[in-house]
């Protein structure tokens, strides 16, 4: 027996974690089908941290590759968590809203693009305040138009995790990959402490913030689609499924009566148990209310 | 800020509707009510703050659950009711403090319930509905996004205690690790820091700036001011296209966000040959 068989898949495989945008993006995409569009060397960067003594990235942290997966059209936008932790700046929106327009323009021309989003983001860029506001809410009109045509895929692998406006706009994909490493919220937890006190979210508690916003809970609770392991194959896979399959019967984020009673029938007179959530509203995805 | 936030969108709700109370099943923060608008019956919606609600930490004029649910169901009733009519107009009148920063909340996926209203207002705006926010107190963060941002037209008042922005001051300046002074120096010279409302409107996002003799208690004479630019601003949205590219194509966004529109411009020049 050789050494080889010793050592388990789990070991041999390519972390897609510890991969960063542009290595994520590329491994998401058929070998040789990709180009990346206003890449570093165009060094458009944010004119806003250098006046406040921050260094720029020259892709300001947002990479975006068009080429194709599984053989069908299709535009990677992968954000950087390692730069100012992912977050939203007047370049990065604008790279990130003009790739969603154009495939939304060959998609309706009959040249169906989907749009696969790796979000890493805190949200707002604070540095660049409202203007980062301003092109989340124009990120979120682009992936709508688009998705009228297209799926817009999101994943989020971690580590950073996705929160904040690109919370919501997550909100909005047809489908949602999320890894056991990954959170997703709209408030993190530290600003949930500060807003509201220790005594409602303790930021500090690990187990607690991955038991809200965690992969597995998110998955569980039906408000994403698939839990993967760390495993940039196993990613490509599920990614290459979800453009296959191409649009849900309805999205998410139009079906709002089906949330609505839900959230009615919470005890609002204590907290939450995440656990008991996941299995309720779990035990209706059974019974084929949820999508 | 505004430490009223919520009673002057209840106010100018009022004004425009004649009413002043939910609808029927609604949350007492969910203020709709359709009313007449020039030739038009415009519907209008406004979050205020409900000291009763079921969720603490959506209390205070913050948009949260309940109040996320109400708008895009109230809005999803609009465009079906309209699918096969004239569109009416919708009208968000916006004075929220933020999202609502909860437990609860984000146990229960709260940026699903944010995405579900503004998945409604642009769904809305896409269909053909004229979209317009009307911005009267704050317009802060994931509140604005949820209610209001994805209007076709924004319009604010010209006032000092009307605030649109990414967080509030006191947050903000503990993230970027500065002082609140440091951090209002910085707006002086940063337009899209600053919290006053003249340097926003410096981005070319607003449609209008409106002056409004005191804006906390509207008169018959300011009423009928604001629905003229109202309707000016529904024509003006009719007339134009369902996207967001009138935020792009501004005098403001030509000068104050070049390194974006040249990005995108890249884009637009690569995209073909790619």
């Amino acid at each position: 027996m050789s050494a080889a068989t010793f050592i388990p898949a789990f070991v041999r495989r390519q972390s897609f974690i510890e991969l960063n945008a542009r290595a994520r993006a590329q491994s998401l995409m058929d070998a040789g089908s990709w180009r990346e569009l206003v890449g570093p060397f165009e060094r458009i960067q944010s004119p806003w941290l250098p006046e406040q003594g921050i260094a720029p990235q020259s892709d300001d942290g947002c990479v975006v590759l068009k080429g194709t997966i599984g053989g069908k059209p299709a535009v990677v936008i992968a954000l950087e968590g390692k730069f100012q932790a992912g977050s939203m700046g007047e370049v990065s929106g604008a790279k990130m809203t003009a790739a969603l327009d154009l495939a939304s323009r060959d998609s309706r021309n009959g040249k169906k693009t989907a749009a696969v989003l790796l979000l890493e983001t805190g949200g707002v860029r604070l540095q660049e305040a409202n203007l980062g506001l301003a092109v989340i809410a124009e990120v979120m009109a682009s992936m709508l138009a688009l998705r009228e045509h297209a799926p817009v895929i999101t994943v989020i692998a971690g580590t950073v995790g996705c929160f904040g406006g690109m919370a919501i706009a997550a909100g909005l994909s047809s489908y949602i990959v999320m890894t056991r490493e990954a959170r997703l919220g709209l408030n993190g937890p530290e600003v949930i402490e500060q807003e509201s006190g220790i005594e409602e979210f303790d930021s500090s508690d690990r187990a607690l913030i991955w038991a809200i916003n965690g992969g597995e809970q998110r998955v569980g609770m039906g408000v994403a689609d698939e839990l993967v392991t760390d495993d940039a194959q196993e990613i490509t896979a599920i990614v290459r499924r979800f453009v296959e399959a191409g649009l849900p019967l309805v999205h998410r984020s139009q079906q709002v009566d089906l949330y609505r009673a839900r959230i009615a029938a919470l005890d609002t007179s204590k907290q939450i148990d995440p656990l008991s959530l996941r299995e309720s509203w779990n035990e209706e995805k059974k019974e084929g209310v949820a999508r | 800020m505004s430490t009223q936030v919520g009673l002057r969108g209840k106010s100018w709700f009022q004004a425009f509707t004649g009413k002043n109370s939910p609808m029927a099943g609604d949350p007492g923060s969910v203020l709709t009510a359709d009313a007449k608008l020039g030739e038009d019956t415009a519907r209008f919606l406004c979050v205020v703050p409900n000291p009763e609600a079921r969720f603490p930490c959506a209390r205070r004029g913050e948009v949260g659950l309940e109040e996320s649910y109400a708008l895009a169901a109230r809005l999803r009733e609009v465009i079906e009711q309209d699918k096969n009519g004239k569109k009416r107009p919708i009208i968000a009148l916006v004075d929220v403090k933020s999202q609502a920063y909860g437990r609860r909340e984000e146990t229960a996926a709260i940026f699903l319930a944010t995405a579900t209203a503004a998945d409604a207002y642009a769904s809305a705006r896409m269909k053909g509905h004229p979209v317009i926010a009307l911005v009267m107190g704050n317009a802060i963060s994931g509140g604005f996004l949820t209610h209001g941002y994805q209007a076709n037209r924004i319009l604010a008042f010209d006032d000092a205690d009307v605030v649109i922005h990414a967080m509030h001051k006191e947050a903000a300046a503990r993230i970027t690790l500065r002082t609140v002074e440091e951090l209002e120096a910085l707006g002086k010279k940063i337009a899209p820091l600053s919290y006053d409302i003249h340097d926003y409107a410096k981005l070319g996002l607003l449609h209008t700036l409106l002056h409004i003799e005191n804006p906390d208690t509207p008169s018959p004479t300011t009423v009928s001011q604001v629905q003229k630019e109202l309707i000016d601003a529904i024509a003006d949205a009719r007339a134009g296209a369902r996207d967001l590219s009138n935020r792009l194509n501004s005098g403001g966004a030509r000068e104050m966000r070049k390194a974006g529109l040249l990005a995108r411009a890249h884009m637009e020049d690569q995209w073909a040959n790619a």
